[in-house]
């Protein structure tokens, strides 16, 4: 299971795992800040033609995490490293739509990074079944405005202050995997103006 | 048409009522003085005549003020409707059933002529005319699902079947109780419900998929919903809620009878021929309290559910801080007589 412990949550919240090597043609591997752990560990499982057919992007994490060095010494056949998941997103669109069937998709991380390149993979007409996921580090979220349909990114607090609109929301445990964002909502719609202390939720 | 439809407002100034007739044929959700979960689905086959029941799509009075209010929350915010590219197919499976009920059931007010795939339409309450070929989008202002339900009372989503569950793949969502299909969308059955409160425990959820996964074509079925809305508005949106959520702190003993209306969902489900798609209507009838209390049975009734309901369920549903007014507003019409059962009205 993956290693990262959870609160209880609702149905709509992907569930974690850890990643294993799959037998296939070509691997892609996809991981932001502590994730690079979660690569390591599925190359030092997998056996040795496995690198020869891998691709990774790797992103530091928002929090700092940096593993940059320790991943591309893995060896794969190609790597890149993005310096954020929005400047990968184009890199990632098109290797995803070139993908073969049977191309197994590893991802680890953070919920956010993992939610958008499934969205990514599944709309480019992937299979969920060909897509791993483990969790590692930060549980900051990513939460979209059900009022402008902005979304934060690394979200920590709850409630907290849309980045584009900036109506106080509370953290809403529903989760979209077509947006890869868990949804927030007005706090004070009912009452403008009476806002709970901001609590940190999210690490 | 003008003795046929209200002209009325479901925003600012809120001329929303309904007639004695209307009252009488309202769908009251509650066949007993308490009310839990439950699947509650029988099947959609027509009731009495007068009754919501009594056509496949009621059109009551309400339509064509209904279809104005539609069309103004889709020129604020057109995500009210989307749908997924492989849904179209399922959007023509619903217009077909549409038409022929509505021409079938209302022939005053609606025709449809059929020469091979060149259909001609005519929508009178809304001035509609309209010749197009059918499953060619390109002879229709609007997709097949959007053209049809901007002329149909209540909510739709269309469900796509496949990985063993459902994917809520499109919709027409301008009538909810605070749920959002641009958030909603392409989730499944499990998904999607899943903040509604114990019923997965129940094994509510689990039980309703596996009996609409072998739903069959031409055998729809129904079941209520319900909940609490301050002021006959429609679009309780959770995108509008900073607009309409104050309304819920400014109910006052005196206004509780005009402003609190029950709000009854009549949901039925249908297979679709071509895409094996599910269609779900979801039409929303609003009542005032006021107007419940002209009827005995209901007011008594209405008075229990509320007042012994969990608060888990009122939070949800969003009436947890009216609740004590609502229910001492009700209790006035209590006087502790049984009631009869189901939901009918007493003649």
């Amino acid at each position: 299971m993956t290693k990262t412990q959870f609160e209880p949550s609702i149905r709509s919240r992907p569930v974690y795992g850890e990643l294993a090597p799959r037998p296939a043609l070509a691997h892609l591997l996809v991981a932001d800040g502590e994730g690079g752990e979660a690569l390591a560990d599925l190359v030092a499982k997998a056996d040795a033609g496995f690198l020869a057919n891998a691709r990774i992007v790797y992103v530091p994490g928002a929090n700092g995490t940096d593993l940059t060095d320790k991943v591309r010494a893995l060896g794969a056949a190609q790597f890149h490293r993005s310096p954020s998941y929005t400047a990968a997103a184009p890199r990632l669109k098109k290797v995803l739509a070139d993908a073969h069937m049977g191309t197994q998709i590893y991802l680890a991380g953070t919920e956010g990074l993992i939610g958008q390149v499934v969205a990514e993979a599944l709309a480019a007409g992937l299979p969920l079944s060909g897509i791993q996921t483990e969790h590692r580090g930060s549980t900051v979220r990513r939460v979209q405005c059900v009022h402008c349909k902005g979304i934060t990114e690394n979200v920590r607090t709850d409630p907290f202050q849309c980045s584009h609109c900036g109506l106080h929301l509370f953290v809403r445990d529903h989760y979209s995997v077509r947006l890869a964002a868990f949804q927030g909502v007005c706090i004070d719609a009912e009452d403008p103006g009476v806002v709970p202390q901001a609590v940190e939720r999210f690490k | 048409m003008s003795l046929d439809f209200n002209v009325e407002t479901f925003r600012n100034d809120f001329t929303f009522k309904n007639s004695d007739k209307a009252i009488k044929r309202f769908p009251f959700p509650f066949p007993e003085d308490s009310y839990m979960y439950s699947v509650n689905m029988e099947p959609h086959v027509p009731g009495p005549k007068g009754s919501v029941f009594e056509h496949t799509f009621d059109v009551d009075e309400h339509y064509v003020a209904e279809m104005r209010d539609r069309a103004q929350v889709l020129a604020e915010d057109p995500l009210r409707c989307q749908s997924l590219p492989h849904m179209t197919l399922a959007g023509w499976d619903l217009l077909e059933l549409i038409m022929e009920s509505k021409a079938r059931d209302y022939p005053q007010w609606f025709t449809l002529t059929k020469d091979g795939n060149q259909w001609h339409w005519i929508n009178k309450p809304l001035g509609i005319d309209q010749k197009f070929t059918f499953m060619d989008e390109s002879t229709l202002p609007y997709g097949p699902m959007e053209y049809i339900t901007r002329q149909t009372q209540g909510d739709f989503t269309l469900q796509d079947q496949r990985d063993e569950t459902l994917w809520v793949d499109a919709g027409m969502v301008t009538t909810q109780a605070d749920w959002s299909l641009d958030f909603n969308i392409g989730m499944n059955f499990h998904q999607w419900h899943a903040p509604v409160p114990v019923a997965h425990e129940l094994g509510v959820f689990d039980r309703a998929l596996k009996f609409l996964m072998n739903l069959q074509l031409g055998a729809p079925v129904r079941r209520f919903n319900w909940t609490m809305t301050v002021d006959p508005l429609l679009d309780t949106s959770p995108e509008n809620y900073p607009v309409w959520g104050p309304s819920r702190a400014s109910l006052t003993p005196e206004t509780v009878g005009n402003r609190m209306h029950l709000r009854v969902e009549l949901q039925t489900l249908f297979r679709l021929p071509r895409s094996n798609a599910i269609v779900f209507p979801i039409r929303c009838y609003l009542i005032k309290f006021e107007e419940i209390a002209t009827q005995p049975k209901w007011a008594r009734r209405l008075h229990r559910v509320i007042r012994d309901i969990p608060d888990e369920l009122a939070t949800y549903k969003g009436f947890l801080r009216n609740k004590p007014m609502m229910v001492d507003y009700l209790a006035q019409f209590d006087d502790g007589a049984p009631t009869s059962p189901g939901w009918w009205a007493d003649r």
